[in-house]
């Protein structure tokens, strides 16, 4: 059996005597989609940036494709990546001229044939020499997804990926998401507040309250174990406090 | 350190400056502006006293070579506030860039702006008065160096103090180097401070620079004793600094902080 892709060991983060992270321990297979689902302030977003390394963990360890985030963090992250809703790119520049500098920073070859089949496949080639800052925001999302994907990451990092995008190309997105890990094994981390979404393609969802891990396990199961037909009612369950 | 990275983030860069004109201006448009003003008020303290003939080589001097410096900090300090105007710190950090690697961009084009505004206003005090800083430009090279060590520095120290701060301390972009301005002997001697303030003056490299370049335009000769001094004072500011943006890193990594100058 291949070994994890992921380990989280006792992680813990605290700002300031507030725990945000409080010791939670998973870890990841390759292939796996999870979603992360939690009310605001449970711990997600803080999780996804502890395991980019742009937070530093209290305690605990982060092993990512065998590696220690601390020791080995330039050869993780040119295997991973990430995209946000709430993270831009440079407006002033086009979409391709963004996509080449993101390429250089990730030593991809051949960038050309890269970038033009990731424009073809989120349907923004049409507006490769447009500059970013005329983008909608799905179109920017779409961009940042294709940045994502330009390393061919193992492991790729999505916080609310599809929260701008129409139901179309949300869809889409999603369905990119699945083949590309179909064709790939590439995992998937990510937040989301679209129960539906997260439903759909989860292979296994970590609950989040309080910067604790409640559940994880299959949307199915844990629907099952908590006697909830979706996954929106057991949001509020947690968001009201009943955790049971 | 891979240069590829490197070439990347200065790529960025020239994409932004090659398409946007405010930023162009930003390069040619105030030297343009402190060249003309200070050029003309030198001109006519020359012709209502004739004792005072150096003026126009002093001022014009000392203000050619204050802009390279302030271009040097800018390349730093604005490049990297680009990045948070633009939201795009975070895609920065996510990727496999060190931040040594994100500092050598940042400093080669804080030197590429001041090689830039270095030339055009150069040409522009040439055509305008007369004025040729390229004849005395090889006795100038070392100091012109120096300050733009200092520029980096003064550069890197307010690039960490926005990443700790964020938004509010986006001033120090533009005034940090005016802050040192009245020490830093620009435009008259160290002797000319009072006494009390003339050790902070000599701990500051740039000092020992304007003081060494006056010497070389009033001479021609090097004064080894400034040159040295500056640039051993360039050393260890320039090292501290670069300590300072990694130790101020750790601490917005630890804070969380990061997250915000990425989204703010």
């Amino acid at each position: 059996m291949a070994p994890p892709v992921l380990e989280v060991d006792h992680l813990t983060k605290s700002f300031d005597g507030v725990t945000a992270i409080n010791d939670i321990s998973f870890s990841v297979d390759q292939g796996e989609i999870i979603g992360f689902f939690g009310p605001n302030g449970a711990g997600k977003t803080t999780l996804i940036q502890l395991l980019l390394g742009l937070i530093t963990a209290t305690s605990g360890t982060i092993r990512i494709l065998g590696m220690n985030l601390e020791k080995d963090r330039e050869k993780i992250l040119s295997q991973v990546n990430f995209s946000s809703t709430y993270v831009s790119m440079p407006t002033s520049l086009t979409l391709l001229e963004n996509m080449k500098v993101f390429a250089k920073l990730y030593g991809i070859r051949q960038p050309a044939a890269r970038i033009e089949f990731l424009f073809k496949l989120f349907e923004i080639d049409r507006l490769k020499g447009t500059l970013t800052r005329h983008l909608s925001s799905g179109q920017l999302t779409r961009l940042s997804l294709a940045k994502a994907l330009l390393n061919s990451p193992k492991i790729l990092f999505l916080d609310e990926p599809t929260a701008s995008l129409d139901p179309d190309i949300a869809d889409k997105t999603r369905t990119i998401l699945k083949s590309i890990r179909d064709e790939n094994a590439m995992t998937v981390l990510y937040t989301s507040h679209n129960m539906k979404e997260m439903q759909e393609i989860s292979d296994r969802i970590i609950l989040l309250n309080g910067g604790k891990i409640i559940v994880s396990g299959h949307p199915s199961d844990i629907l099952q174990h908590y006697e909830e037909s979706n996954l929106e009612a057991l949001f509020l369950r947690v968001a009201r406090g009943d955790t049971r | 350190m891979n240069l590829l990275r490197v070439s990347a983030m200065i790529q960025r860069h020239l994409y932004l400056y090659q398409r946007s004109v405010p930023r162009l201006m930003e390069i040619f448009f105030w030297p343009l502006m402190d060249i003309l003003v200070w050029g003309f008020i030198t001109i006519y303290l020359q012709q209502s006293d004739q004792t005072l003939p150096r003026f126009v080589t002093f001022f014009l001097g000392a203000l050619l070579l204050w802009d390279l410096f302030y271009r040097a900090q800018q390349g730093i300090s604005v490049s990297f506030l680009e990045e948070i105007w633009s939201k795009n710190l975070l895609n920065i950090f996510v990727s496999p860039v060190r931040p040594s690697e994100f500092l050598t961009a940042l400093m080669a084009i804080g030197l590429a702006k001041m090689i830039i505004a270095g030339i055009a206003s150069a040409l522009m005090a040439w055509l305008l008065y007369d004025f040729n800083l390229f004849v005395i430009g090889i006795s100038l090279l070392p100091f012109a160096l120096n300050l733009l060590v200092m520029g980096w520095t003064i550069g890197i120290i307010s690039t960490s103090a926005i990443l700790r701060y964020g938004q509010e301390a986006e001033v120090l972009a533009w005034g940090l180097g005016f802050l040192i301005q009245p020490v830093s002997a620009v435009f008259y001697p160290v002797s000319v401070l009072p006494s009390f303030i003339q050790p902070v003056a000599l701990a500051l490299p740039v000092a020992h620079i304007f003081e060494g370049m006056r010497t070389v335009l009033e001479t021609g000769a090097v004064p080894y004793d400034s040159l040295i001094a500056a640039t051993v004072l360039n050393g260890v500011y320039l090292t501290v600094s670069i300590f300072l943006f990694h130790w101020v890193l750790r601490v917005v990594r630890d804070k969380g902080l990061l997250i915000h100058r990425g989204t703010e």
